[in-house]
């Protein structure tokens, strides 16, 4: 296999298994717990993130590396901007670039794709809010991936996404049946059983492609 | 409403994180240790109290189609303020802290008591409200910090614990509890202990 291929499964292999951006860095909790609950809108809200994610990952890679990184701004020659940090402005510029994003691409399909929109409509503005989302983002930044590790990252850690979702509505259907103490159902089993979920994964973590 | 059940009402019967399942993520990734916990807390306390209080203020002017956004851009502007005084003052912890600082952004607790409560209220309501709401989110905080701390690392607020005798005869911590799925389960227990205490069941 040719190296840079192994690269990008590596990295790929690690954001959905390894480091499965739910169930090691616990982000977009939220829409997990809250819509777990059936099996078509967690494969929903999991598409959206993936669907999401790849899109805003990119865009804000090119934000940070032609306006927030130190001299990122030497591509408008003019001498002056040629020192200026401005990666404290890292958050909002990411927070703006993602609710923007999921606006537009809100009003794109639902304009070209009605079908996808029926799909993913819903769920697309609590996706902004998500924190999976924005600390992709900030992962990407963290890690000063190149652009197309951005792209592999942001579409294979939106898929871990999918794949605990997904696992969890599964769990959770067959749990309608299952008596359970009065405090534990909801919320308490669910965690319960994410941290079940966890350990499943962690066996993933001895693996090195 | 009255203002002392404001104040309370966070608290224990319709607390943020076991009740209005708000602001999970956070509260699991960073109760390694307690000290970061207690960090967290502050740092959400000064951006939810801050950003109730300025939303409530501006809530006449804020135009109801685009206030997701405007609402994201105050909490926004807070956070990297807040990330900037951690880092600035304890360097340390807030490299530990790593992305979790910033996520308070998407910290649903914060949007959902700007959006919720502050947007409908005066501002009074609204500040007691955003201090109520994170101190509710602290106690299940520490308290999960707490037992991760203890059970996973023997010591609490980095005190041991654990007299040496007690490693010499074979006591081992249990590693499982600073991992991801310690967390998930410590929370689950703490929210089954807390929903049977107020009573409510979940359909």
């Amino acid at each position: 296999m040719p190296e840079f291929l192994e690269h990008y499964l590596s990295l790929a292999a690690k954001a959905i298994f390894i480091e499965n951006i739910l169930l090691a860095y616990f982000l977009g909790m939220c829409s997990f717990l809250g819509l777990s609950n059936k099996v078509e809108t967690a494969s929903g809200i999991g598409k959206a993130v993936i669907f999401v994610n790849t899109i805003t990952v990119p865009l804000n890679w090119f934000i940070k590396n032609y306006l927030l990184d130190p001299g990122a701004l030497t591509w408008t020659g003019i001498a002056a901007f040629a020192n200026v940090d401005l990666r404290f402005l890292t958050f909002i510029a990411f927070i703006a670039t993602i609710a923007a994003a999921v606006q537009l691409v809100e009003m794109v399909i639902d304009r070209f794709s009605p079908s996808l929109y029926n799909q993913l409509g819903i769920f697309l503005p609590l996706i902004a809010v998500n924190c999976a989302i924005l600390g992709s983002s900030i992962f990407m930044q963290q890690r000063d991936y190149t652009f197309p590790e951005a792209v592999v990252f942001a579409s294979s850690s939106g898929f871990g996404f999918y794949l605990a979702i997904l696992t969890m509505s599964t769990i959770r259907y067959k749990l309608r049946y299952s008596k359970i103490p009065n405090g534990l159902k909801g919320l308490g089993i669910t965690m319960i059983l994410t941290g079940l979920l966890a350990i499943a994964f962690l066996s993933f973590s001895g693996i090195n492609l | 409403m009255l203002r002392n059940k404001i104040f309370t009402d966070p608290l224990m019967d319709n607390n943020p994180i076991t009740r209005q399942v708000l602001g999970i993520c956070s509260a699991l990734a960073v109760t390694v240790k307690v000290e970061l916990a207690i960090v967290m807390t502050l740092a959400l306390t000064f951006v939810l109290t801050m950003s109730n209080t300025l939303v409530s203020i501006f809530r006449k002017q804020i135009p109801h189609n685009v206030r997701i956004i405007v609402q994201l851009t105050i909490i926004a502007s807070l956070v990297v303020l807040a990330d900037l005084m951690l880092k600035g003052f304890m360097y340390d912890v807030s490299k530990e802290l790593s992305v979790f600082v910033a996520l308070i952004i998407t910290n649903c607790i914060v949007l959902g008591r700007a959006d919720g409560f502050a947007m409908n209220n005066n501002v009074k309501d609204s500040f007691i409200d955003g201090f109520a709401n994170s101190l509710g989110y602290g106690i299940i905080l520490v308290l999960v910090a707490i037992f991760r701390e203890f059970l996973g690392s023997g010591t609490i607020y980095g005190i041991t614990i654990f007299p040496e005798s007690l490693y010499a005869n074979g006591y081992i911590d249990n590693g499982l509890m600073l991992l991801a799925p310690g967390a998930f389960i410590v929370l689950g227990l703490i929210i089954w202990v807390q929903r049977t205490v107020t009573g409510f069941v979940e359909e």
